[in-house]
């Protein structure tokens, strides 16, 4: 494990229609390996998440990123710095080079090719395709291979297998596990258990808006 | 009463008999249009008798011409109102709107007089800016109706583009240049059916009056072009303007209620 923190929350607070989404959460993450936020449907899971790329602002308390209040920080740069992958896959118009070059307008075609290699998509088939003609499972990888555009240096994922079939979801954790051992750590949102054992190196669990329990440690 | 241009009051309760097939039909097939559309009947009615009474002040030669300019000012205020009631979750959009119609009808006026189409007296002044400011707000309208569905349906699409390192302004362009098209489409079609479809009233009331048609023409069309350039001004100054307003300085977008006739 290294030893500055990734996020740093300090008693954030995200107000919500009916109870509070996150309540006094006080909590650190590790800048390494995968860390899964686990816990019920409404527990504050993706919340925490959005909050780690400013899509979220906390009503109260400051949330930092290796060890700067996200607040002072460019937003812009910072969701560039730190990718997201959501839940379901939103591919704009056009191919799928065309939805890589919304995140990086400067990348020539051996760029395009390189970063879809990074998602298991083979370029000779995936660059020119329609992006409305992909399945699921591919649709997912293009929207990680046009994530991956920006350079990130953190990747938080938003149960980003959920309408995934078994296969792709085994490929999509396959491609998260190369990415934190290639020093890209993972914020991960699951309420899969099972995922959980495949994946997860820590372990933050959630309910009802507060943290539940200690961070826990795995996979060594 | 009976000569050209004019109507009887029997002829004009006649008139009403194709709103009452479309009363009909709109009861039989249960699609609840009635109601809207008695009341917009009732209200044409009322508003334009009380303006034909407004009218015949204004346009008389010794009624002071500030007294147009007023009204100008009442049309203006009145089309932002109307754009602000359809799209009342839109942060802002009272403003905008006033300041968009404003500023066009203000630019559309000066060429419309300044360019000699027609004299500056109490006759033009309030019919040229209620046809500038009429379909700007007809434009204005759609475009934030739209806007504001699309940018609470289409929530996650914005979302994935900030993620990117996207502005809000960037981030919500694809959303914004579909509802400006759909905005502004019926103007552009309206301009390109122009003496085909239907002939314009200013050019007919022209040629009717006995000026030389080749003149009315060239009168419509000034006037044509100048509305079609400030509808598509104030409709795309209100869809930006309002855009920006829909996200946070940190470039978050807010969360919008849903709109209440969608």
């Amino acid at each position: 494990m290294a030893d500055a923190p990734l996020f740093t929350f300090e008693h954030v607070q995200v107000e919500g229609d009916e109870r509070p989404r996150l309540d006094d959460v006080s909590v650190t993450l590790p800048d390494a390996g995968i860390t899964a936020l686990a816990g019920p449907s409404g527990a504050g899971k993706s919340t925490l998440l959005r909050c780690c790329n400013r899509l979220e602002a906390p009503t109260e308390g400051t949330v930092s990123y290796r060890g700067d209040d996200i607040a002072g920080l460019d937003p812009l740069a910072h969701r560039r710095d730190v990718g997201m992958v959501f839940q379901a896959p939103v591919l704009f118009p056009g191919s799928v080079a065309d939805n890589l070059r919304v995140a990086d307008p400067a990348a020539d075609d051996e760029r395009v090719a390189g970063l879809l290699r990074r998602a298991a998509l083979d370029p000779e088939v995936f660059a020119g395709r329609d992006a409305d003609s992909l399945s699921g499972g591919e649709g997912q990888r293009v929207c990680l291979a046009r994530t991956l555009a920006t350079d990130p240096h953190v990747l938080l994922m938003d149960e980003p297998t959920s309408a995934l079939d078994q296969a792709a979801t085994a490929e999509l954790e396959e491609l998260m596990r190369a990415l934190a051992a290639d020093g890209v750590p993972v914020v991960l949102v699951t309420h899969d258990e099972q995922q959980l054992e495949r994946v997860a190196d820590h372990v933050l669990r959630l309910r009802d808006g507060h943290i539940d329990g200690e961070l826990e440690h795995r996979h060594g | 009463m009976g000569d050209q241009g004019d109507v009887t009051w029997v002829g004009l309760i006649l008139s009403l008999s194709l709103i009452v097939i479309a009363i009909g039909v709109s009861l039989r097939e249960r699609l609840g249009l009635e109601r809207d559309m008695i009341v917009s009947v009732a209200r044409s009615a009322v508003q334009l008798l009380l303006v034909a009474l407004a009218l015949q002040v204004v346009v008389d030669p010794k009624t002071p011409l500030f007294w147009s300019w007023l009204w100008v000012a009442g049309i203006v205020v009145f089309a932002a109102v109307t754009v602000r009631r359809r799209a009342p979750q839109l942060p802002g959009v009272l403003g905008i709107a006033l300041v968009a119609n404003a500023v066009t009808a203000a630019v559309a006026l000066g060429l419309t007089f300044g360019l000699g189409i027609f004299p500056v007296d109490g006759r033009t002044v309030v019919p040229v800016a209620g046809m500038v400011v009429g379909n700007s707000m007809k434009s204005c309208v759609v475009v934030v109706t739209a806007l504001a569905g699309l940018m609470a349906d289409r929530r996650p699409e914005i979302e994935a583009r900030l993620a990117l390192g996207l502005p809000g302004i960037d981030a919500a362009r694809p959303l914004v240049r579909r509802a400006l098209r759909l905005a502004i489409s019926p103007q552009i079609e309206n301009t390109k059916a122009l003496g085909i479809v239907f002939l314009p009233g200013a050019m007919t009331g022209l040629i009717l009056a006995g000026v030389d048609p080749l003149d009315a023409v060239l009168v419509q069309l000034a006037l044509m072009w100048i509305i079609l350039g400030a509808v598509v001004l104030t409709t795309a100054t209100t869809a930006i303007a309002g855009t920006r307003r829909l996200f946070t300085d940190d470039q978050r977008l807010l969360r919008l209620a849903r709109a209440p006739d969608a």
